[in-house]
């Protein structure tokens, strides 16, 4: 028989105590949209699950002057609602907007999507574009961790025993900056990238890139910030060479593998294709906003 | 039916009589029948793709305390190779057998070797892992090439190639090889001032069914038993059942459950028989229901195919020969639908010079099943696609070019009888005519038609109208409805009554309930069960005027039935139909009509289709931005469903033409056995079908109905892929066209 114990702690200490000092497999239940089948699927004959919903904090949004202090486990549905936090980061919502349908956003969330810590998940290209920080919660106190050095591989993150994502810090942009994020999809929703790109762009009053940020998702065992990409459309007005510029520079970074979804040479003329696209529409956004 | 004439319901767009059960969710699926004392089936699967079959031992599995019963193939009994009918065409027992449960070989990844019943799905899950089976695995054999390679390894020591003059004397993965033709192809060619000739590939598509296989059995003490089960043809289950158990057909009662689609994929019997095996054994009802990735890998998806075409013409686009070759897979058995290939490739041309040669192969997969006009897509695929190109290098626009060539009544066909009336002209003509056709193609786009010729099939069906006193009657019929066939029945019937649809309610019964029907397949039921409908209600008007009769002391010549009115043509008096069943019981008993037939003179349908894409020249990925189907329905019966069967048809063919292919490793995996990466087309993917229904009456039917299930699957894979070709320039030779062999065709051509 599968045993099953559920815990709901309204304080992130209760939570990190039960996660330290469970001697059967512990996980953390946001949306569970992903737990839920894998639990189902997994062997385990008793489990820990530690439900973070009821802590305070966990499923709010707060945008201050300084940052968007997100709540890990708050639903891509009422993430997406926020016109605030989309007119500051319309790439990270529109992101957040790709995850699975409308059905499943009602559960999903953003900290649920990180740290599941798929190489194909659509937030994390996103987050990491507009540098954004984890807060984990332990049970030797609280640490920071940029995401692009969160997940260290397939299905796996920095997180040790007790660990629990607390918040997810996006820095204020700073003025004449906006982001995309696209992935690529043989079809319209519903599928999980073949490449993913997220992008964030500074213009000054001349247009010219003064600053970037370029992750791309789907293409390597996690997804991977590229410098080479930035570097590219920095100090350019995003013309077309600069544009073709980045998208070589994440080609060439990018190290994908040929499966179901894509072959190698596929993946990697794609996710520069994307990085192209997306600079073009982060720069567009940063000229309006 | 020769001429045109008025109708009071037929036509019309009735409320659909199984509506509301669906949409509450009150209808009851496959899964949905739970007994008292009901115990849980699961199916150990190989996972292998071709290997001997050493040893199975049960023994571990059978002593879990919570394990009620286990069977393997030695469960059937002997099994002998016989042809019985199953489903949609004639089906050998023992593949039958061997493939619900397998013998001394494993054919294919996924293929069923045992199953075991328990208490509850997830112990009979567990103890699935308790049987030892012991395998030597053999070279797999992945597609038509290799498997018909000298030396390749052999599926079936017994199989030796049917078809030649002389069989072979040694066993081949061919299982049959056949050639049609008409006229001097050799002198046909030679006629010809232009002539276009390509290969093609199509690969392994599933129907895609949302609701996957599922059934409830029960084997009872005296030898009663019952399977609960959602099918196609619940007759046609209950004679493979009975046969693979030696079951008497009086003592085995299928009852088909709703449907949640079928496509042709639910023809075939997989997990009932072993359900009512562990049932027989155990003594307690079994459930069995498929996970999706058991439908993908182990279920019938429709052939991959190889395919040749070449098509010759005289400079003013007279089509002098037509020449075809194809190998289709299928599967772990014999009996691809290459035959209706061979047969349906070039049919829609009136041409004399014709040859045509196929081969069914067995592969290592999963065997094929019926699909929507099982075996047409393919290969009118490699046909429309050479007639396109024919088109373009004659410089003539190619519904012109079908025009000049179309057949039409008096065509000879390949495969023996002259064509009766049928509407290819006709449906080229609203192509022609259609806003799509005349609208102009946006820049950076491709637009692509294709013809598709399906035969359609009458046969069997059985039918009752009972009457109630209240003038009301229910319509009794054994055809399982997929594609809302009661809705017509109720207006066929409603027709002939004379009385509104909705006072008379449509309902499939089970096998113990009416004499053999056919199963749903082959656009046959609005035609044929649609027949034995209106010869049902036909009885039933004659004994309303013989009753009427006796009343009024005339004979049942002088009663006329007009409107739902009886009248006595001598004595003017007047009864409704109501009047007169509620009088029934003085008439000398109550009143229900029969037409139990073989219905012949299914009238064939063809389909135009247009299609408009847009690909994106960077990452290959297609959107199909407008899409017209065009179909001959003869008469449509209920239009709104006449639509749907167009639209369907053609989103089908659509998935076929885009994404959707079984991928396998070097192993013979299957590595997409899901709806995430078989990808079927999202409602989002996809413009609003445009339908456009075109009436060319089949005289063989009382109002003219063609059946329509089908031929809509045809055109697109051709209308898609010349498109896709026409926007970015060049020609497409495989499909699907997804977004890594498109761009990689942009590139590299």
């Amino acid at each position: 028989m599968v045993s099953v114990v559920y815990e709901a702690p309204d304080l992130i200490e209760g939570a990190v105590n039960l996660l330290a000092k469970s001697d059967i497999p512990a996980h953390v239940l946001a949306g569970g949209t992903d737990l839920i089948i894998q639990t189902n699927n997994s062997s385990d004959a008793e489990r820990l699950i530690v439900d973070v919903k009821k802590i305070a904090g966990m499923t709010d949004a707060n945008l201050t002057d300084a940052a968007l202090e997100l709540g890990p486990s708050m639903s891509c549905a009422s993430f997406t609602e926020r016109d605030d936090i989309k007119a500051v980061y319309p790439g990270l919502v529109e992101a957040a907007y790709l995850i699975g349908s409308t059905q499943v956003q009602g559960r999903a969330s953003v900290g649920g999507n990180l740290c599941n810590s798929s190489p194909a998940a659509d937030t994390i290209p996103a987050l990491i574009a507009n540098g954004a920080q984890c807060v984990i919660a332990g049970p030797n106190g609280e640490r920071t961790v940029p995401v692009e050095e969160f997940v260290t591989g397939v299905g796996q993150n920095c997180m040790e025993k007790g660990e629990l994502l607390k918040q997810i810090t996006v820095p204020r942009p700073a003025a004449n900056t906006s982001d995309a994020y696209l992935r690529f999809i043989p079809r319209t929703e519903m599928d999980i990238a073949v490449a993913g790109a997220g992008v964030s762009v500074t213009l000054d009053d001349t247009g010219t890139c003064t600053a970037a940020r370029v992750a791309i998702g789907a293409v390597a065992p996690t997804a991977l910030l590229v410098p080479e990409a930035a570097d590219a459309l920095v100090g350019s007005k995003l013309d077309e060479a600069a544009l073709q510029a980045a998208a070589d520079a994440a080609s060439a970074a990018s190290n994908p593998i040929t499966d179901r979804r894509g072959t190698v040479e596929y993946r990697r003329q794609v996710v520069g294709v994307l990085v192209k696209r997306a600079a073009s529409i982060a720069a567009e956004r940063a000229k309006e906003g | 039916m020769s001429e045109a004439r008025e109708f009071k319901y037929i036509g019309q767009r009735t409320i659909r009589p199984d509506g509301f059960d669906k949409v509450t969710g009150r209808a009851q699926y496959g899964a949905d029948l739970n007994l008292p004392g009901m115990i849980w089936g699961r199916t150990l699967r190989s996972p292998h793709a071709h290997a001997k079959i050493l040893s199975i031992d049960t023994s571990k599995a059978e002593a879990h305390p919570d394990v009620f019963a286990v069977v393997t193939f030695k469960d059937f009994g002997s099994v002998e190779g016989e042809s019985i009918n199953a489903g949609e065409g004639a089906a050998d027992v023992l593949d039958l057998a061997r493939n619900c449960l397998a013998d001394d070989k494993v054919l294919y990844h996924g293929h069923a070797i045992a199953a075991v019943a328990a208490r509850t799905e997830r112990v009979a899950d567990d103890a699935l892992a308790l049987i030892e089976v012991k395998y030597e695995v053999l070279s797999p054999v992945l597609d038509v090439e290799d498997a018909m390679k000298d030396g390749a390894p052999i599926l079936h020591e017994d199989m030796f190639t049917q078809g030649y003059e002389e069989t072979p004397s040694s066993p081949s993965n061919i299982a049959t090889r056949l050639e049609m033709k008409m006229g001097d192809i050799e002198a046909g060619f030679a006629e010809a001032d232009v002539i276009v000739e390509r290969e093609f590939r199509t690969p392994t598509a599933h129907q895609g069914y949302i609701e996957p296989h599922a059934c409830t059995a029960r084997y009872d003490e005296d030898g009663q038993s019952l399977v609960w089960c959602c099918t196609q043809g619940h007759f046609d289950v209950r004679t493979s059942t009975a046969k693979l158990l030696h079951i008497d057909l009086s003592k085995l009662k299928v009852v088909a459950s709703e449907i949640g689609g079928g496509f042709g994929g639910k023809t075939v019997v997989y997990q009932e028989p072993v359900a009512l095996a562990l049932s027989r054994k155990s003594g307690r009802p079994v459930k069995m229901v498929m996970n999706r990735d058991e439908v993908f890998m182990a279920t019938g998806p429709t052939s991959a195919a190889k395919l040749k075409a070449k098509v010759g013409a005289k400079k003013d686009g007279t089509i002098t020969a037509m020449q075809g070759w194809m190998a289709y897979e299928a599967g772990a058995f014999k009996g691809s639908p290459m035959m209706p290939g061979v047969m349906t490739m070039f049919t829609p041309y009136d041409c004399g010079n014709v040859q045509v040669e196929g081969f069914d192969v067995v592969v290592n997969k999963c065997k094929v099943a019926a699909y929507r006009a099982p075996g047409a897509p393919q290969a009118e695929f490699a046909a429309e696609m050479v007639v396109n190109e024919l088109a373009e290098e004659l410089g003539m626009d190619p519904i012109e070019l079908r025009l000049k060539n179309a057949a039409k009544e008096g065509t000879q066909t390949i495969y023996g009888p002259k064509l009766k009336t049928v509407g290819l002209v006709e449906c080229l003509e609203a192509a022609r005519d259609s806003d799509h056709y005349k609208s102009t193609l946006a820049e950076g786009c491709g637009r692509g038609i294709a013809a598709g010729f399906w035969f359609n099939i009458g046969g069997q069906s059985s039918v009752s109208i009972n009457m109630n006193t209240d003038g009301t009657g229910t319509i009794i019929e054994g055809s399982p409805d997929i594609g809302g066939s009661r809705a017509s029945m109720q207006m066929m019937a409603a027709e002939v009554l004379q009385i509104e649809p909705s006072r008379l309610k449509p309902i499939v019964a089970d096998t113990d309930s009416l004499p053999y029907s056919q199963g749903t397949g082959g656009s046959r039921v609005t035609f044929a069960t649609g027949m034995a409908v209106i010869e049902a209600a036909e009885d039933v008007v004659r004994q309303l005027k013989e009753r009427a009769a006796a009343i009024w002391n005339v004979t049942a010549e002088q009663v006329d039935y007009v409107d739902g009115v009886a009248i006595n043509t001598a004595g003017g008096e007047k009864m409704t139909l109501a009047e007169v069943c509620e009088a029934a019981e003085k008439t000398g008993g109550q009143i229900s009509g029969t037409g139990n037939i073989n219905a012949r003179g299914a009238g064939p349908s063809f389909a135009v289709h247009l299609c408009d894409t847009k690909v994106d020249k960077e990452t290959g990925k297609v959107d199909v931005v407008r899409y017209t189907a065009i179909q001959d329905a003869g008469k449509a019966i209920h239009p709104s469903y006449v639509e749907g069967q167009l639209q369907g048809g053609a989103v089908q063919g659509i998935g076929w033409a885009l994404n959707e292919e079984y991928i396998y490793n070097d192993d013979g995996v299957m590595e997409n056995p899901g709806f995430l990466d078989y990808r079927i087309p999202l409602a989002s993917d996809l413009p609003m079908i445009e339908a456009i229904i075109v009436e060319v009456p089949n005289a063989f039917h009382p109002y003219g109905v063609r059946g329509v299930g089908e031929s809509g699957i045809i055109p697109p894979l051709a209308a898609v892929g010349w498109s896709v070709g026409n926007a970015i320039g060049r020609k497409v030779e495989e499909l699907p066209c997804s977004p890594p062999r498109v761009l990689s065709l942009i590139q590299n051509g």
